[in-house]
């Protein structure tokens, strides 16, 4: 259930929106949450304000990385409310309960507060169009806002919102019922290309990043941690780093304890008067450490025994027939394994953090995809009550998970308490990759049973890794349901018998999301699969594909037995084959699948992934020089995300999904030897620079009017599987582990 | 003491010589425009001009700027040079994090080559990584000014 509420004579918000203003706040409370909540002074998740000189304040409270949050979601509830986005300003919100969900991951901004941004800017509408009657002693009926004013529509007398507001503000919040939604064709915004909110600031240099922070009176930090994940500090030698000019001091950070979760790693701290004279002390400090069992791990052993694992039987998660009876049966099967080591989200602003501890309270400034987890991290950290804990969200400089992991605020909190001044830690590009929360290394075995038609009778796929929720608890030994759930137990093929299983895997590094998760292990795996079964039955991959997929149809994976979180209410997002078929043939299509002529060494490849409730199809055209070098000409992206709001920032998202796709299957790889991870820089974890990056992305969109499901994430995982097809509808060579690489093409 | 010359105005440095240009500008001279993304020079995030050429701040000792002409973003065009317009118009920034490193490398490459083809601007922008990836965008837009300029 949902209530808005007037907020306006509530004292915190004058501050922000000064006396006389309308604020109006919307809540979303989960109907099990309900009781808990009433005796909440009030939980709203958006606030939208206006001033009596007409300004109309809106706060996000979802993190602005890059997806654009921080703008659309905003412009959802100003294209509701008719207010001219050019008098709009936005609040960064600080991580507060009463906001609802704060953490910008799982792609869900839009999908999860269109409506209540909606509703907040219907209410405000009306309330203002209730105001400006009165005001001239009218029917409300004959009074309607229109672009940041009220219309008397028999008169054409016209009253600007600030002039409202004072009135406004005195009314009751009108109920749900009495609210009148914009038609699609009456909107402003929605819809339409829109520039972000920060464009000019970040072309100008003046946005704010975490790295851009500044408190007054802060030092800086740099911190060395345990190579190994869990190591212990045997000895320090400060002597030399202390000659640094600039440098004040070293100070030990207590080593976590386990289960890890967000906590400060622990290590030695080098505190000095600029950033660069605490990376010079830091080189001259000398740790010895206790590395502890995780220098057990060595990663080019741990892959042999996923892919041991991955050989035997494992967990049974989707059991749909009787596989073994249809491998019995079959004409031909195929057998294949599938490698995707850990990777490094790598975003361009390295971890940091500004915090300032004083008087039981600690203020942070920071980069953070989940303000709420630093608060709920930062009160463990420094053993005060998180309502203490003031996290201001800067904008981020790229996140794609890593900064909804506030490990780097802790360390931040912690300095700050023991020197009782503000401090601000920043990490190195070093730091950042060597003590990330890497993507989960996967090993996978496929298996197919064709009829003689070639058609699939019997599907057998394993997956092996070693879990995030390892991160957050001891002993995990098996993938969690969500990220089994990420293309693997909702693999949505038209096959008589499918079955799916899980391998057991310990971990020895710290896992985390990374954008689109477990998808693109497992949509790397299955959609190469695919490829290669259509392959083996001779057939077109495409046409192939879509009878994989098989007729339009709702996949029920319940009936199936199948625990299967979904990304929001199976209900209202079903797993639908027919949007999933729409894509395949719409990127067939606009690629000219099939028709266009390619030249020497070029050829396309096709894969297509529901993932975030979204419906994706990727065709890749790849081209490979007489010596193995690999090209991407041109990428092709169908994409049916439910309804969207800007087209433009959805097109983004999917040609920055090719960059990353591009990144992870040429290139991307973490490694580890005695549990140090191998790689630290650019230099050895590369990502995808322009001229190796696709030249062009033409994403298609589909025009939807199914709910909003989610565009940041998505494009990822079809990807990798839609170029290595490419590559071996171009070379016969399929490519079965990533990344591409040194592996020889020719 | 060091004389540096930055955005036109005249400053005075006494601290560690060997101090990156980057670091001083971020944490000394409060422009905080240049990122710091590798310290190594591997990813362009700090870019800016010396005598109008990119380098990359992040591994150039302060003391090696002396008595050159340092250009930050703070300093390019006036705020409306060519590029940033061509940025606004095109939508190129995802993050935004990159963009300043971008924006001043084109500008570098745009005066030297004022017509550039794909293959310069390959080449002149392979030090700057992005990676929300905007590539696709920045070269557009790149395209897009000196269009404009010309």
């Amino acid at each position: 259930m949902r209530t808005i509420d007037n907020f306006s004579r509530r004292t915190f918000l004058r501050q922000s929106f000064g006396a006389g203003a309308l604020v109006l706040g919307a809540r979303m409370i989960p109907a099990p949450a309900l009781a808990a909540l009433e005796s909440a002074v009030f939980s709203p998740n958006v606030f939208v304000g206006i001033k009596s000189d007409g300004t109309v304040l809106i706060v996000a409270h979802r993190s602005e990385m890059g997806t654009s949050s921080r703008t659309v979601v905003p412009l959802i509830l100003a294209d509701e409310m008719e207010a001219d986005w050019k008098r709009v300003k936005l609040e960064q919100a600080i991580g507060d309960a009463k906001y609802g969900d704060q953490d910008t991951d799982g792609s869900h901004s839009v999908r999860s507060f269109f409506g209540v941004m909606q509703e907040c800017g219907a209410s405000a509408r009306l309330m203002l169009e209730q105001a400006a009657a009165k005001q001239w002693g009218v029917p409300v009926s004959q009074c309607k806002a229109s672009l940041h004013q009220v219309i008397h529509t028999p008169s054409g007398q016209k009253v600007g919102y600030g002039e409202l507001a004072a009135v406004a503000a005195k009314l009751p919040v009108p109920d749900k019922s009495q609210l009148v939604f914009k038609k699609k064709t009456e909107y402003r915004y929605i819809g339409k290309d829109f520039p972000i909110y920060d464009l000019a600031d970040i072309t100008h240099g003046k946005a704010i990043f975490g790295m851009d922070a500044k408190v007054e009176g802060m030092v800086y930090a740099s911190v060395e941690h345990s190579p190994v994940l869990g190591g212990k500090i045997k000895s320090v030698d400060n002597k030399e780093t202390l000659q640094v000019r600039g440098v004040s001091q070293t100070v030990e950070i207590p080593a976590f304890k386990p289960p890890h979760a967000f906590q400060a790693l622990g290590g030695v701290a080098v505190i000095a008067d600029n950033t660069w004279a605490a990376f010079q002390g830091r080189k001259k400090l000398k740790v010895a450490w206790d590395p502890g069992e995780n220098a057990s791990y060595t990663s080019s052993e741990y892959k042999k025994q996923l892919q041991a694992t991955a050989r035997q039987p494992g967990k049974v998660v989707r059991n749909v027939g009787d596989v073994d009876k249809g491998f019995a049966g079959a004409a031909k099967t195929l057998e294949a394994e599938y490698y995707v080591p850990h990777l490094a989200h790598a975003a361009m602003e390295p971890e940091v953090a500004a915090a300032d501890f004083r008087n039981g309270k600690c203020t942070l400034w920071a980069p953070v995809q989940d303000p709420q987890a630093v608060q709920d991290t930062v009160a463990a950290a420094v053993g005060i009550d998180k309502k203490n804990v003031i996290c201001n969200v800067t904008l981020l400089g790229g996140g794609f998970g890593r900064k909804s992991k506030p490990d780097f605020c802790a360390e931040a909190a912690i300095l700050s308490k023991q020197l009782s001044k503000p401090v601000k830690v920043v990490w190195t590009r070093e730091d950042d990759i060597r003590f990330d929360y890497y993507h989960s290394v996967s090993a996978m075995y496929l298996k197919a049973g064709l009829d003689a038609g070639g058609k699939p009778v019997a599907w057998l796929q394993r997956t092996v890794f070693p879990s995030i929720d390892s991160t957050f608890g001891l002993g995990v030994r098996y993938g969690s349901a969500g990220e089994l759930g990420m293309g693997f137990t909702d693999t949505p093929y038209a096959i008589a018998n499918i079955r799916a299983e899980n391998g057991e895997a310990v971990n020895h590094v710290r896992i985390g999301w990374m954008r689109s998760v477990a998808n693109i292990y497992h949509a790397f795996a299955v959609c190469s699969f695919a490829d290669e079964c259509a392959h083996a039955a001779g057939r077109d991959p495409k046409d192939y594909l879509l009878d994989l997929i098989g007729s339009p149809r709702i996949v029920d994976l319940k009936a199936q037995g199948v625990d299967y979180p979904n990304m929001g209410p199976i209900e209202q997002y079903p797993v639908d084959a027919g949007r999933l078929r729409k894509v395949v043939e719409l990127a067939a299509e606009k690629s000219g699948w099939g028709k266009r002529a390619l030249p020497k060494g070029h050829a396309l490849g096709i894969a297509a992934h529901r993932s975030f409730l979204s419906y994706i199809a990727t065709v890749v055209e790849v081209a490979v020089s007489p010596d193995g070098k690999i090209s991407i000409p041109r990428v092709d992206t169908a994409v049916d995300a439910g309804m969207i709001v800007n087209p433009d920032r959805v097109r983004s998202q999917f040609e920055g999904a090719a960059v990353f796709g591009a990144s992870l299957t040429l290139m991307g790889e973490i490694t580890a030897t005695a549990g140090k991870i191998d790689q630290s820089n650019f230099h050895n974890y590369p990502v995808a620079r322009m001229h190796e990056a696709p030249m062009e992305t033409r994403v298609h969109i589909v025009e939807s009017d199914a709910p909003p499901a989610g565009v940041g994430e998505p494009g990822v995982p079809p990807f990798a599987p839609a170029l290595c097809n490419a590559i071996f509808a171009a070379t016969g060579k399929r490519i079965r582990e990533l990344p591409i690489g040194k592996q020889k093409l020719t | 003491m060091i004389t540096l010359k930055i955005n036109g105005a005249t400053r005075q440095f006494d601290g560690d010589p060997d101090m990156p240009l980057l670091w001083y500008l971020r944490d000394i001279a409060g422009l905080t425009g240049s990122k710091f993304g590798c310290g190594m020079g591997l990813c362009g995030a700090c870019t800016v001009h010396q005598d109008g050429v990119a380098i990359r701040s992040c591994v150039t000792p302060v003391r090696g700027t002396a008595g050159k002409e340092i250009t930050t973003i703070e300093g390019l065009g006036n705020g409306d040079h060519p590029l940033q317009k061509a940025w606004a118009a095109l939508n190129v920034a995802q993050c935004g994090y990159c963009q300043v490193g971008q924006i001043m490398q084109a500008a570098s490459l745009l005066k030297k080559t004022p017509r550039p083809t794909d293959k310069d601007i390959d080449e002149a922008m392979a030090g700057n990584i992005c990676r929300c990836g905007t590539y696709q965008r920045i070269r557009a837009a790149i395209k897009s000014a000196a269009k404009e300029q010309a």
